[in-house]
């Protein structure tokens, strides 16, 4: 959690961010983060994201899910209360596969959402500061920081030479904090953050 | 892989002049106006429905099961023909969902956020008949498997009914998971654009604080798929599950390998049924005519057309194997008691609603039909729901026992509790239709300079600039490389 200063542009066309995102970059600014209205694709290998590895927390917790089910059955089965159902085996491999595979699905559904979640700092109540309000609906927002080293007037020229539109800078927070959607909280937020900054 | 162009021979999936801004205007604007008078009529009708079905199973709880007409030879009466019958028709919500992403049906797009709320509400209709049907409810807890103090007494694992709870929570909550992360992004869409406090304040909440970052897009394509990849087997997993119910007893009828397949197909052909019910409804109420075209309803057609067949297929070997398995008391539920005897007329609905009048749809010009499309929508229901009082009760009403031979017909509180799984059903779907993205807002962005109507038009008017080698090059190699528009821009700068 940090407040820190940001240019801002916007696009209203996937082919003009493209080459933006690629021009910047090669300028050799870091891009904080480009905010689209739905997936673009390509746009995290253009702005040279790393692969996420949601996937791979996917498999292992199906396994986990997997393995919970049989070895839970089994241990109840065979040790714990061993039962005589009809002159059936203690361990009915066949019959324990179905709840087998809905648990191994259980485990990997639920556990990605909440990884997803975490990752994402998604959460109900959580608040993020919104560039700008059409980034959810048909504006691609491009967001540079702005360090002690950034001259930002020229990160706003070589934004507007690349098509950028409404560009201007943003004195935000970067991460997330509880709050309402519905109230102005922010400058009580950054307020706070300077006060904080001062007595350090 | 995303195309550049698409053949104009396939016709597009939104009409009409769009840009990003009119698609956001066109799905969420009904959420942000007052509902009109017929969502009140229908929404309190919903609601009164429920109302009686709460009475009719409160009614049930206080005197018992023997409420309900079944005895000791019809076990299972309409309260288990409507937990399957509602459980099949969640299922079309599922295949939309997720079997058609990974087929990449960019059809789906327009109808699946609809019909995975069809889903959820379906799962939780059906549900109800099993908890219920345990007569003391309050004890329906003994079905989850925990150390408890009465031994400990466990569960037995290898009962398909104990399989059955496990196949429908599961179901219920991956459905749910798959929805909601999809419904994520709409949310925030509808909070950013929010004028009312209380409507930013609830969606920022429903929001879970979606921004739009490229790295939260990028995990969130990663979710949709896997989640996509897990429902696909789960759907075909629950009903499966849910015809080893019958399959895996001895009542002749009901002990059968051809179950899990006939079933799945069966449910697919209901659900998408219902999913035609609804939408050419909400498509009308809400003029979104544009997303939900008459191609969406004609391919929906064509899987009711395939599936429906197949049901019958499945119903003329069932009665061939009846004949050739030479079993006298298989061969006496089929042929005397099933096609004839007192119960043989539902199974004559079922033949005529489920294989016989699906065949229409083998004209285009019925597929295309909305009139026809909506009647033939609710016949489908009708006999898949008789399929599955057929198989449940043609099979039990006569058992080996002549003495035991009995008539069925439900009592009103066994109708007042379907009657109140409409009315729950409806009032989930009314609200979802009020307050609820119904069409996917940032998926179909993100197929509309694809496959929008405008954007066809135009892609097809210019010519391609790049030569066949460098065009192959681009569009069929590096698919994940590039965005779905602009790759020529896009391309060269990466170059």
């Amino acid at each position: 959690m940090a407040v820190k200063n940001f240019v801002v542009a916007s696009f209203d066309d996937e082919a003009v961010l493209f080459p933006a995102v690629k021009k910047v970059r090669t300028a050799g600014y870091k891009i904080h983060d480009v905010y689209t209205p739905f997936p673009v694709h390509g746009l995290d290998h253009a702005m040279g994201l790393r692969e996420t590895s949601l996937h791979t927390a996917g498999f292992i917790y199906g396994v986990c899910g997997t393995t919970t089910a049989l070895s839970c059955m089994s241990w109840i089965f065979n040790s714990d209360w061993p039962l005589n159902i009809g002159g059936k085996p203690h361990f009915p491999l066949p019959a324990f596969i179905p709840i087998t595979f809905e648990l191994t699905v259980l485990f990997a559904a639920v556990g990605m959402v909440m990884t997803f979640c975490y990752l994402c700092n998604l959460m109900p109540g959580v608040k993020k500061h919104i560039f700008h309000p059409r980034q959810t609906d048909d504006l691609f927002v491009m967001v540079i920081e702005v360090t002690a080293k950034t001259n930002a007037e020229e990160v706003k020229a070589l934004l507007a030479q690349a098509g950028g539109l409404e560009i201007n800078e943003q004195r935000a927070e970067a991460g997330w904090w509880y709050g309402r959607f519905d109230q102005d909280d922010e400058a009580t937020l950054y307020k706070n953050a300077e006060t904080a900054t001062v007595n350090a | 892989m995303h195309l550049k162009y698409e053949s104009t021979l396939r016709e597009p999936l939104v009409d009409g002049e769009k840009n990003y801004h009119q698609v956001t205007e066109d799905i969420i604007s009904p959420i942000e106006g007052k509902p009109g008078k017929l969502w009140y009529v229908g929404f309190f009708i919903s609601v009164a429905l429920l109302l009686w079905g709460v009475f009719s199973v409160t009614w049930e709880v206080y005197y018992g099961t023997g409420v309900w007409n079944l005895n000791k030879t019809i076990g299972w009466g309409w309260d288990i023909t409507n937990f399957v019958w509602w459980v099949g028709i969640g299922h079309a919500g599922t295949l939309i969902s997720a079997i058609l992403l990974l087929f990449r049906q960019g059809w789906r797009t327009g109808v699946n956020r609809a019909a995975e709320a069809m889903t959820i509400f379906a799962v939780m209709c059906a549900g109800q008949f099993p908890i219920f049907h345990m007569g003391r409810v309050w004890m329906a807890f003994f079905v989850l498997p925990y150390p408890n103090t009465r031994g400990p007494l466990w569960v037995n694992f290898n009962s398909p009914l104990l399989w059955d709870v496990f196949a429908i929570s599961t179901y219920f909550t991956v459905s749910l998971l798959f929805w909601y992360s999809g419904l994520l992004p709409d949310f925030a869409t509808v909070r950013d654009r929010a004028k009312t406090k209380l409507r930013k304040l609830l969606y920022g909440v429903a929001s879970f604080g979606w921004t739009g970052s490229a790295k939260h897009w990028q995990r969130h394509e990663a979710l949709s798929l896997v989640l996509a990849g897990l429902s696909t087997p789960l759907v075909l997993s629950v009903h499966t599950i849910v015809s080893f119910d019958f399959a895996t007893s001895v009542i002749p009828g009901w002990h059968t390998t051809i179950f899990p397949p006939y079933f799945v197909a069966g449910a697919i052909f209901s659900g998408f049924a219902m999913v035609q019910t609804l939408l050419i409804i909400v498509r009308k109420v809400l003029s979104l005519e544009d997303y939900i075209t008459m191609g969406h309803m004609e391919a929906m057609n064509k899987v009711i057309v395939l599936t429906g067949s197949v049901v019958g297929c499945a119903y003329l070997t069932e009665l061939f194997m009846a004949w050739y398995a030479a079993v006298p008391y298989e061969f006496a539920t089929f042929y005397k008691y099933r096609a004839a005897g007192p119960l043989g007329w539902s199974y004559w609905i079922m033949m005529t609603c489920n294989v016989i009048t699906p065949q229409v749809f083998w004209f285009r010009k019925m597929r295309r039909n909305i009139v026809v499309t909506f009647v033939m929508s609710i016949i489908v229901n009708i006999g898949m729901w008789f399929e599955r009082f057929v198989i449940i009760c043609t099979s039990l009403y006569r058992d080996y026992l002549p003495s035991s031979w009995s008539y069925y017909r439900p009592s009103w509180p066994e109708v007042g509790f379907y009657m109140g799984t409409f009315g729950l059903f409806f009032t989930c779907f009314f609200l979802f239709a009020k307050y609820f993205p119904v069409i996917a807002v940032a998926e179909i962005k993100f197929v509309l300079k694809t496959t929008g109507e405008s954007f066809k038009r135009d892609n097809m008017e210019k010519l391609e600039p790049l030569s066949d080698e460098q065009f192959a090059h681009d569009h069929a190699h590096h698919h994940d490389d590039h965005g779905h528009a602009g790759h020529a821009v896009a391309h060269a700068a990466h170059n």
